[in-house]
């Protein structure tokens, strides 16, 4: 009964969503690959709070995480390539040097979640305050470092190509944006799908899942039947990390080629938020980024095309910058009318203390 | 024989004060030396990855010392100094305080931006006017508006169970985004090349000292005494604490923890919105749509190292406004990036937490270790119940 209603409330935002997508569709008809390509990061950043959570570690640090993959990968791309041939696959551009560099950006944010976890799990610290540290020194260094390698002005390793997709099935009217959306895309952009649908089946379906949600509900329960807690909650918060580390290896591999201070811009915390509002599932925070992201691109469609009458001219009176804060103000609203009935795991943010063997 | 007891009682009583400040000293200061080491190590790591030319063992030092000497190193150093701890030490007040009663407002930032806003705006509107009403009307408009940003995430915590690390992240971004509009749109003075307001000409706070040792600093002193009289001699301080300590206590006593977390947020807001409005009216007196600060995450930091207490958070407010002062030299003289103080920053925070790195330590023993005060996660995402 109780997934019944959760289930019903979820149309509401359903609903929101396809009129929001369907405008800007209407207004900008190319626009829709966009929308999946905006909302990448923070659908992965999302899911890996997702996996987190249901184990019972708070992940603030997805921002941080994001933040120092996206600046491995570029700069080892920059360095290696060079050394390796560089003639790109015919298929998304792939070339050996892309996929070293995907590869450092993983194992980076391996190395800094495992930071995480052994901060929050072993250490018992606030999950929160560990989730700050990461955050403050990812910007940290990687400002540092950019700071120092800007004066050599290095140059790109090139990115991921999108994938074109048979001009047919993008002209089916009516749907045709739909494959469009989904198959103009990059690798990463394009994998994001597939891992929600996964991540969702494995989460609720698989003996993996069953025991991840075990321990983010009651650790204690699910000590006592022979799970362990400890080793659990580390392997999440690794996979969740290496999602998060693909987040940020989309932003300097796909979504551009080059690197900027700060560049995740808030996706890690907009992710953490798309989490919530999607009830802690993945298929949820996957429909939650693309509210976000779609919000995004109805501030820029407003400024390509506005709508004729007076409305259009009260919309277009208002500064461009203004409609920047339209995205967070609508996660704002979200967060606020939904949480009361988006409950999180009840162990979320709570040490594990193993009971002493007698 | 009896009169070697007391002589020994206050021996004894001597060594638990001196046990005491150790406790709340020893342990940030291991922290900030370990941290000052590790960024030594990062310094010397980057040279070898950036590579120009040989290996120079002795640049951390060097860039120590450049960032000791834009600090410490003259009376204009000095005054540096105390103009960047002012707004790191409201702010961090403001963190301090949510920390005591168990939220964790991260949206300083955007308290600090929207304080910054408040004050130019009705500091422009005053312009004209005599300095004795400008003066403090634009400080109280500028510490109205970042109250203002502090309510909202207080109200919808209380009254929707939104949880305010999230809704202050976003409100940080919003803020940022207004200030942009409001800059480019009516604040905008006409005729300028970029986006900038106008000077805020009288309602500029007074220089007390040196060439820009603004009153601000004043206040933020003033500050520091007002919050620990409210928190530890007040009743409202009291059922803050309490709340913070332990909300179901608190509600069987008959406190209000939903007032109490509106409240809360909003006097955060306050006092990093006062922040924003002693910078802008004492240091930069005009606002452009990029004007932007570190004081946001600075502040966390801060109020994580002073442990929330008011005396703590001056210590640490004067240490990293000291670094902040202190950096622009060091990038100069060392080519050190100023980012450098974010990557000593974390790591201070990391050291205070990890506990078993602490531990290894036998002479903190005593020392208080890790951030025991509050667990700040106790609310996350909890429903409105």
């Amino acid at each position: 009964m109780d997934g019944l209603i959760n289930g019903l409330y979820g149309i509401p935002i359903l609903g929101i969503l396809i009129q929001f997508i369907g405008y800007v569709v209407h207004i900008v008809p190319d626009i829709s690959p966009l929308l999946l390509q905006a909302a990448t990061p923070l659908a992965l950043g999302a899911l890996c709070g997702v996996i987190c959570e249901r184990s019972g570690v708070v992940n603030i640090g997805i921002e941080g995480t994001m933040l120092a993959s996206a600046f491995v990968a570029w700069i080892v791309g920059v360095a290696i390539a060079p050394l390796l041939p560089a003639d790109p696959s015919p298929i998304f551009g792939i070339t050996p040097t892309l996929l070293i560099a995907l590869a450092a950006a993983l194992l980076t944010a391996l190395l800094i979640s495992l930071v995480h976890a052994w901060l929050s799990i072993t250490v018992r610290a606030d999950q929160i305050i560990s989730g700050t540290i990461v955050n403050i020194a990812a910007f940290g260094i990687t400002g540092y470092l950019f700071q120092l390698i800007q004066k050599g002005s290095p140059t790109s390793a090139g990115a991921f190509s999108a994938f074109t997709p048979p001009a047919q099935l993008v002209q089916i009217p009516i749907i045709g944006w739909i494959f469009n959306m989904f198959l103009n895309q990059g690798p990463i952009a394009m994998s994001v799908i597939v891992i929600v649908v996964v991540t969702q089946i494995l989460l609720f379906r698989s003996r993996w899942g069953l025991r991840t949600r075990a321990v983010g509900e009651h650790p204690r329960a699910a000590e006592t039947v022979g799970i362990n807690v400890i080793r659990l909650r580390y392997r999440n918060v690794l996979a969740g990390g290496l999602l998060a580390g693909l987040a940020g290896a989309f932003l300097t591999m796909e979504a551009s080629n080059s690197f900027q201070t700060a560049m995740t811009q808030g996706r890690g915390f907009i992710g953490l938020a798309a989490m919530i509002i999607g009830r802690w599932t993945p298929l949820g925070a996957f429909g939650a980024a693309l509210l976000f992201s779609s919000s995004q691109a109805i501030a820029q469609s407003i400024t390509f095309a506005p709508p004729g009458g007076d409305l259009g001219n009260i919309l277009t009176a208002i500064p461009a910058q203004a409609y920047d804060m339209l995205p967070y103000l609508v996660t704002i609203i979200v967060v606020a009318g939904l949480i009361g009935r988006s409950i999180p795991p009840a162990a979320d943010g709570q040490p594990y203390e193993r009971e002493a063997a007698t | 024989m009896t009169a070697a007891v007391p002589a020994a009682a206050e021996d004894r009583a001597s060594r638990t004060t001196l046990r005491r400040i150790w406790a709340a000293v020893g342990l940030p200061l291991v922290s900030i030396i370990l941290a000052l080491f590790v960024g030594a190590i990062v310094i010397i790591a980057s040279e070898l990855l950036v590579g120009k030319g040989g290996l120079d063992l002795g640049l951390p030092l060097n860039a120590y010392g450049a960032l000791f000497q834009g600090a410490f190193g003259s009376t204009d150093a000095l005054v540096q100094t105390a103009v960047s701890t002012a707004p790191l030490l409201l702010a961090a007040l403001g963190v301090g305080f949510g920390f005591k009663s168990g939220l964790f407002n991260i949206g300083a930032q955007g308290q600090y931006l929207t304080g910054a806003l408040g004050a130019v705006a009705m500091g422009v509107a005053l312009a004209g006017a005599p300095a004795i009403a400008a003066v403090p009307l634009s400080v109280l408009a500028g510490m109205a508006a970042g109250a203002v940003w502090g309510f909202i995430p207080g109200f919808l915590k209380a009254t929707r169970g939104a949880h305010e690390v999230v809704t202050t992240i976003m409100l940080n971004y919003v803020a940022i985004s207004l200030l942009a509009a409001l800059v480019a749109g009516p604040l905008n003075t006409p005729k300028s090349i970029s986006p900038v307001t106008k000077d805020v000409g009288n309602a500029s706070l007074p220089v007390l000292i040196g060439s820009n040792g603004h009153l601000g600093i004043l206040i933020a002193l003033l500050m520091v005494a007002l919050v620990w009289f409210v928190l530890y001699r007040t009743t409202f301080g009291f059922e803050v604490r309490t709340v913070g300590a332990n909300p179901d206590a608190a509600r069987y006593a008959g406190m209000h923890p939903r007032l109490l977390t509106i409240l809360t947020m909003t006097i955060c807001g306050g006092l990093a919105g006062l922040a924003g409005a002693g910078d802008l009216l004492g240091v930069s007196h005009q606002m452009t749509s990029s004007f932007s600060t570190t004081v946001g995450f600075d502040s966390i930091a801060v109020a994580l190292l002073g442990r929330s207490t008011p005396v703590g958070i001056l210590f640490g407010a004067i240490l990293f406004g000291a670094m902040r002062a202190g950096a622009p030299l060091m990038q100069i003289q060392a080519g050190i990036p100023a980012e450098l103080i974010d990557v000593i920053q974390g790591t201070v925070l990391f050291f205070l937490v990890a506990t078993p790195v602490i531990g290894r330590f036998r002479f903190l023993r005593g020392a208080h270790t890790g951030l025991d005060t509050t667990q700040i996660t106790r609310s996350y995402g909890e429903a409105s119940r």
